[in-house]
């Protein structure tokens, strides 16, 4: 357990939240990609505060970062139910409005 | 050494279990292997003696996996047998995308010259936290604290179907709202 | 302020596990005693050991299309939950495992009731079985937020998330008596993670026993001893956290921790037959608008205590 193998676990788990949120249909499933990716950084800001500078500021990172998924999953609940009572419909490909 | 052993044990299990999340074919067992991710991320973070935040971890993520099992099958109306749920699209991008940027990150983490550390872990980790947060970060804290309060009113806004107009009449002189589900307090 | 509880070996762990296993026993005996008085018949205590061997020799029942891996993980999972906790229990002068964050532990741990009851609905394939998941899920929302606050004052009042300290720090007054709101919430908690009596919607028979309506042979055995395990354990937890933990004349301090989760554990058995069943709709509602404002009136108040005393 150094630096480098929480890191690469990290960049693990960042790219594998990365494929789900990239390919998924669902938006829920959508969501579980991005916040594996959270989970990622939440490791990857963990060692670093561990392995180079443990001072206690540092930890209040990790608490944002924790709120920052909270409110990105009740906001996507939300979305979700909004899109769902009036389309019908879980996927993201019928809620592209906003795509250019 | 044991420390080793565990951390490559739950490194293994967290990213399996995310593997997983896109593979297996049961909404309940994706959202639940997710929470075994963070279980396994949340145990890790107790072996880099962070204890608050990675118990944290655990007790949000299995709470947030719970309500997220729900929310699926409310919306793709499964059940438990596996049925095929292979929703994808640009899947052909998405996994080269995803493998460069794991090379990347990878590359980053194994060759990047991390500085030694400085300074040296407060005696009681989570007590430092606490005074750091009710002191020099309150900012931090206030902000996170009004963002969550306009996160809870923006999402029952978006999520609620019925104004306080269904609920209490046009001119909101009902003594009583019309519920579809009665409550419990008073009625 | 009295010394903190000493870690012991590992080796011990066998011996929590037993003396909660015997909590959990006298537990169903006492329910089975009570039950039987209701009913009107002598034989009452005898009824739990008769359950367990008719549910030791039934055949499993199977299901169409079952979810196995998670119907088991779920069946099992309470009893494991019920033993993680008490592991942070300090009895007396010796605990077996010393967390500083040991009250948040615990909170964890009792969210993971949340996922085992819904999985054990869930997996069974079964309407009834599914319908009595969610409602633990709506029990679940309206008790987890006064559960988690309810936890908070002890922490607060003795300024330590580690259970031995809280513990310690009520030498003077057990903080049942100047924090009752919490302590009622906590109780209620540790009702609802066992799926027990005014929470027992989720097993009702008006759904064919809800989660429970597929289960057999061993894993409904497994199913229930989780929940009288779980019972005890949280009377258990509630001994340091409220009851002054070891503290008390003559009896030495283990004993003394016995005494009041016993205590406290059959006060929760009894409740089952006066307490009528909550309405997890009509709960909800109570939950937030009376519960949760009350528990952090308390929180106040006792922050407000510690800060001024």
């Amino acid at each position: 357990m150094t630096v480098q193998t929480v890191l690469l676990v990290a960049a693990a788990l960042i790219s594998v939240g990365l494929y789900g949120t990239l390919s998924q249909q669902v938006v829920v499933m959508v969501m579980m990609g991005l916040e594996l990716m959270l989970n990622g950084l939440i490791l990857a800001v963990a060692g670093l505060w561990w392995f180079c500078a443990p001072d206690p500021s540092g930890q209040v990172l990790l608490l944002v970062i924790l709120a920052a998924m909270t409110v990105e999953m009740a906001m996507g609940f939300a979305v979700a139910t909004s899109l769902h009572r009036i389309r019908r419909s879980d996927l993201t490909d019928t809620a592209t409005d906003l795509s250019g | 050494m044991v420390t080793h052993l565990v951390f490559w044990g739950l490194a293994v299990v967290a990213v399996l279990a995310g593997v997983a999340v896109f593979v297996v074919n049961s909404m309940a067992r994706a959202s639940y292997s997710l929470a075994l991710s963070f279980i396994a991320v949340g145990l890790q973070l107790l072996l880099l003696q962070q204890l608050y935040v990675g118990v944290l971890v655990i007790l949000m993520m299995v709470m947030e996996m719970a309500i997220m099992a729900v929310y699926m099958n409310m919306f793709m109306g499964m059940n438990p047998a596996m049925m095929s749920m292979n929703m994808v699209h640009g899947a052909r991008h998405a996994l080269p995308v995803s493998v460069g940027v794991f090379l990347l990150l990878a590359a980053g983490a194994l060759f990047a010259p991390w500085p030694s550390r400085r300074g040296s872990p407060p005696a009681d980790v989570t007590a430092a936290l606490g005074m750091e947060l009710m002191g020099p970060k309150m900012l931090a804290m206030a902000g996170v604290g009004v963002v969550m309060a306009a996160t809870i009113v923006s999402g029952v806004v978006l999520a609620a179907h019925r104004t306080r107009y269904d609920r209490f009449g046009d001119d909101l002189r009902r003594p009583r709202p019309a519920d579809p589900q009665p409550g419990g307090v008073g009625r | 302020m009295a010394d903190l509880p000493a870690v012991v070996s590992g080796g011990w762990a066998p011996v929590a596990a037993g003396l909660l296993g015997a909590l959990a026993v006298a537990a169903a005996l006492l329910d089975g005693a009570l039950a039987g008085r209701a009913a009107g018949v002598r034989s009452g205590m005898g009824q739990p050991a008769g359950e367990v061997a008719r549910l030791l020799r039934q055949r499993r029942r199977t299901t169409v299309a079952a979810d196995r891996l998670l119907w088991r993980i779920g069946g099992a999972g309470l009893l494991g939950m019920a033993l993680m906790i008490v592991t942070v229990v300090p009895l007396g002068r010796w605990t077996l495992f010393d967390l500083g964050v040991g009250v948040v532990w615990v909170n964890a741990l009792d969210v993971l009731a949340w996922a085992f009851v819904w999985l054990t609905g869930w997996g069974a394939n079964s309407a009834y079985a599914l319908v009595g998941g969610y409602r633990f899920l709506a029990h679940g929302l309206a008790y987890e937020l006064p559960l988690m606050f309810a936890l908070v004052a002890p922490a607060v009042a003795a300024s330590s998330l580690r259970v031995g300290e809280v513990a310690a720090a009520q030498q003077g007054l057990w903080f049942v008596v100047w924090m009752p709101v919490a302590f009622v919430v906590y109780c209620l908690g540790v009702v609802a993670i066992a799926v027990w009596g005014p929470f027992s919607p989720a097993l009702g028979r008006d759904v064919a026993g809800g989660v429970t309506a597929e289960l057999s042979g061993v894993d409904r055995l497994l199913f229930l001893a989780g929940r009288y395990a779980l019972l005890a354990a949280g009377a258990a937890f509630a001994v340091p956290m409220f009851l002054g933990g070891g503290a008390g004349p003559l009896l030495p301090a283990w004993a003394w921790v016995l005494v009041k989760a016993a205590v406290l554990l059959a006060g929760l058995v009894w409740l089952r037959r006066r307490v009528p069943a909550l309405r997890p709709d009509v709960f909800m509602e109570v939950g937030w608008l009376v519960l949760l404002p009350a528990v952090l009136l308390q929180d106040l108040l006792v922050a407000v205590v510690v800060i001024g005393g």
